[in-house]
């Protein structure tokens, strides 16, 4: 019977391809654009929340501005930040500006980075060639040096810098690594830039304050509580002013980016189901004319055995069959959309097992709920009226 | 000892328009058995429809009895009147009434699916029956792209698949030119010969008089036996 009822469904749904066509447009539409925009929202959420996530979800940054009095951190501060619970690491930065020289040619602008082994533990691909600052570097005071890519191709034309000596602001260092190219739209590109311990920074070059930190937190759940402790070491370090830094918890921020996210996409997605109820709508009024149009059909039928259920049945299979041709039409119309506008504004494209699901889900429930009234209205036909009505 | 499987005692069918009441059939008595083929005889708008339709359970009486293979027919729920037109009832209409979308081996097993038949079956039993009708060449044939006639045997097919109680025709004839219509009537012989048993309504005397027994119904009366041109 249900075979019966859908290939009945099929061939009629056939035999009107053109007015088929044009009412299942209307959930074609609504189904396209819900799983458009689903994907497109998510993959774009998930482009940005990796983005962020790659800067480290367990961060908490602190940008110093310092006060009259007192321009920056002292060691003696980040000393008591690392004394604080739930920390894992505390990664220091020092930035200034110099010069750099080798063999008789120099460079200026260059950025001066003074860094700790905790940054280079918890930052991929930070150089391309060498090693990285050791804690034996940072205890020590090492005169060491990464250096930026430009500077490796302009100093040492021909030649491998790794390993050869570096005048940085007049100072002999070593080279012990590359830094990693950036490409020339990165927000921070170390291309002119060299990297030493933070401690020689301090203690050779003379740098006074530390103008940044990274904290490393080792449980995000407790990022919260660790933030507001931090907090108070900060503010008392700046004698009550809490004016002299800035603060980002980025589990924090991460949290804030999911929850707009998944605002908007609900929004989008809300605002998009509008038109499928608007495709519902023309999928009841095509049956409502099918109803009608077959009145005689139904009639013929019942008088041959049909019980009004198998009716109804019928009906309600051929607008649910309508709705889920309409919805896999509309699916991949909606998918291929995401993919074209994922690939020009440069988000990630994943399509998941529940989007699929959403869609066959959403275009079968629909079709049950707007062919229910016409399904029934059938069904409760009396024969006598509808054979009559030829 | 024929066997009686249709009894009707004083049946009795109102219309009700708004404050009017019609009475359509005034106290019907009626019992066909097996193997008859009776002719319900009368004009336009003596009762002949609505006498039908209760014979085939798409309506019921308003008061009197009507057995039905000794079923009694009443107000009944709709799905216990479909299953009993399914079983007892094949109906042949004036008009045909075949589906346009469907081949006529396909019409033919329309009333099987809703008896539950499994589609194997169903093929060969409408197939057989078409054969029966003299319509094997044309099984795989659309409704237009048949004549009347051809419709007509379609229609009857479908009526005899199932095997009914009852064969109910109402004006099987009337939308066929007088040769088709003779036809027809000859294959309907062939089936009284057979045994079946069949209930035709016409208003046509000469149609009518194919019949093993003829009963007149007029203004809603309905009288055996005597024919009187
Ligand atoms: N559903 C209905 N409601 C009210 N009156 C009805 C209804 N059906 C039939 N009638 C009335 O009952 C009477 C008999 O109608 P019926 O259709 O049985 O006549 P008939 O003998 O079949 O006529 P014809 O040969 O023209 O088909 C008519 O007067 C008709 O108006
Ligand atoms: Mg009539």
């Amino acid at each position: 019977m249900l075979k019966e009822s859908i290939k009945m469904a099929l061939e009629n749904i056939i035999s009107n391809k053109m007015r088929s066509f044009l009412t299942m447009l209307g959930i074609i539409i609504g189904v396209g654009s819900v799983i458009a925009l689903i994907t497109i929202v998510s993959g774009a959420t998930s482009t940005v929340t990796d983005q962020v996530a790659s800067m480290g979800a367990n961060t908490v940054t602190i940008q110093v501005q310092g006060t009259p009095l007192k321009h920056g951190l002292t060691q003696g501060d980040v000393n008591k930040i690392a004394e604080l619970s739930n920390i894992e690491g505390i990664a220091p930065t020092i930035s200034g500006q110099t010069t750099v020289a080798f063999d008789g040619n120099s460079m200026d602008e260059i950025s001066l980075q003074g860094k700790n082994d905790v940054y280079f533990e918890n930052t991929e691909d930070v150089i391309s060639a060498g090693r990285i600052i050791n804690p034996i570097d940072t205890e020590n005071k090492s005169r060491v040096a990464l250096i930026g890519n430009d500077i490796a191709n302009e100093l040492y034309v021909g030649e491998n810098p790794i390993g050869q000596e570096i005048k940085i602001g007049g100072i002999t260092y070593q080279v012990i690594g590359i830094l990693q190219e950036s490409d020339s739209f990165a927000q921070a590109n170390t291309n002119k830039a060299v990297m030493i311990p933070y401690t020689t920074a301090m203690g050779v070059v003379g740098a006074k304050y530390i103008n940044s930190l990274t904290v490393y937190v080792a449980d995000e759940a407790q990022a919260d509580t660790t933030t507001r402790q931090i907090e108070g070491v900060l503010t008392k370090a700046f004698n009550g002013d809490d004016d002299g830094y800035s603060i980002v918890n980025m589990q924090s921020i991460l949290e804030t980016i999911e929850e707009m996210t998944s605002i908007l996409s609900m929004m989008l997605g809300g605002i998009a189901s509008i038109s499928l109820v608007v495709g519902g709508i023309g999928i009841m009024n095509m049956m409502l004319v099918s109803v009608t149009e077959r009145t005689s059909e139904i009639g013929l039928r019942k008088a041959l055995g049909a019980e009004p259920k198998q009716i109804q049945l019928q009906f309600l299979i051929e607008s649910v069959v309508l709705c889920l041709i309409g919805g896999i039409i509309g699916f991949g119309l909606g998918v291929i959309l995401a993919w074209v506008v994922a690939n020009l504004i440069g988000t990630s494209f994943a399509l998941t097992a529940s989007t699929v699901l959403l869609a066959i889900g959403f275009s079968a429930v629909i079709g049950v709920v707007f062919g229910f009234m016409p399904a029934r209205k059938a069904s409760r036909l009396n024969p006598i009226d509808a054979l009559r009505s030829i | 000892m024929p066997e009686k499987i249709l009894e009707m005692k004083n049946l009795v069918k109102t219309y009700r328009m708004g404050d009017e009441e019609q009475v359509v059939l005034k106290g019907i008595d009626l019992e066909i058995n097996r193997g008859d083929f009776l002719s319900v005889l009368g004009p336009s708008g003596s009762g002949k429809s609505t006498l039908m339709n209760i014979i085939g359970c798409l309506d019921v009486p308003t008061s009197g009895s009507y057995y039905l293979s000794g079923e009694r027919i009443e107000d009944l729920p709709e799905t216990v009147l479909s299953h009993i037109r399914n079983r007892e009832i094949g109906f042949i209409f004036q008009q045909f009434q075949l589906l346009p979308r469907l081949s006529a081996q396909k019409n033919v097993e329309l009333p099987l699916i809703y008896a539950g038949v499994p589609e194997k079956e169903r093929q060969l039993r409408s197939a057989d029956i078409l054969k029966r009708v003299g319509l094997a060449e044309k099984m795989k044939n659309r409704p237009n792209q048949l004549s009347g006639g051809q419709q007509q045997r379609v229609a009857i097919a479908r009526a005899l698949v199932t095997e009914p109680t009852i064969l109910l025709a109402d004006e099987p004839t009337g939308a066929l030119d007088q040769q088709t219509g003779h036809q027809i009537m000859e294959l309907f012989k062939e089936l009284y010969q057979e045994g079946k048993t069949i209930v035709m309504i016409t208003h046509d005397a000469d149609v009518a008089k194919n019949g093993s027994r003829i009963v007149r119904i007029v203004d809603g009366n309905l009288s055996e036996g005597v024919y009187n041109a």
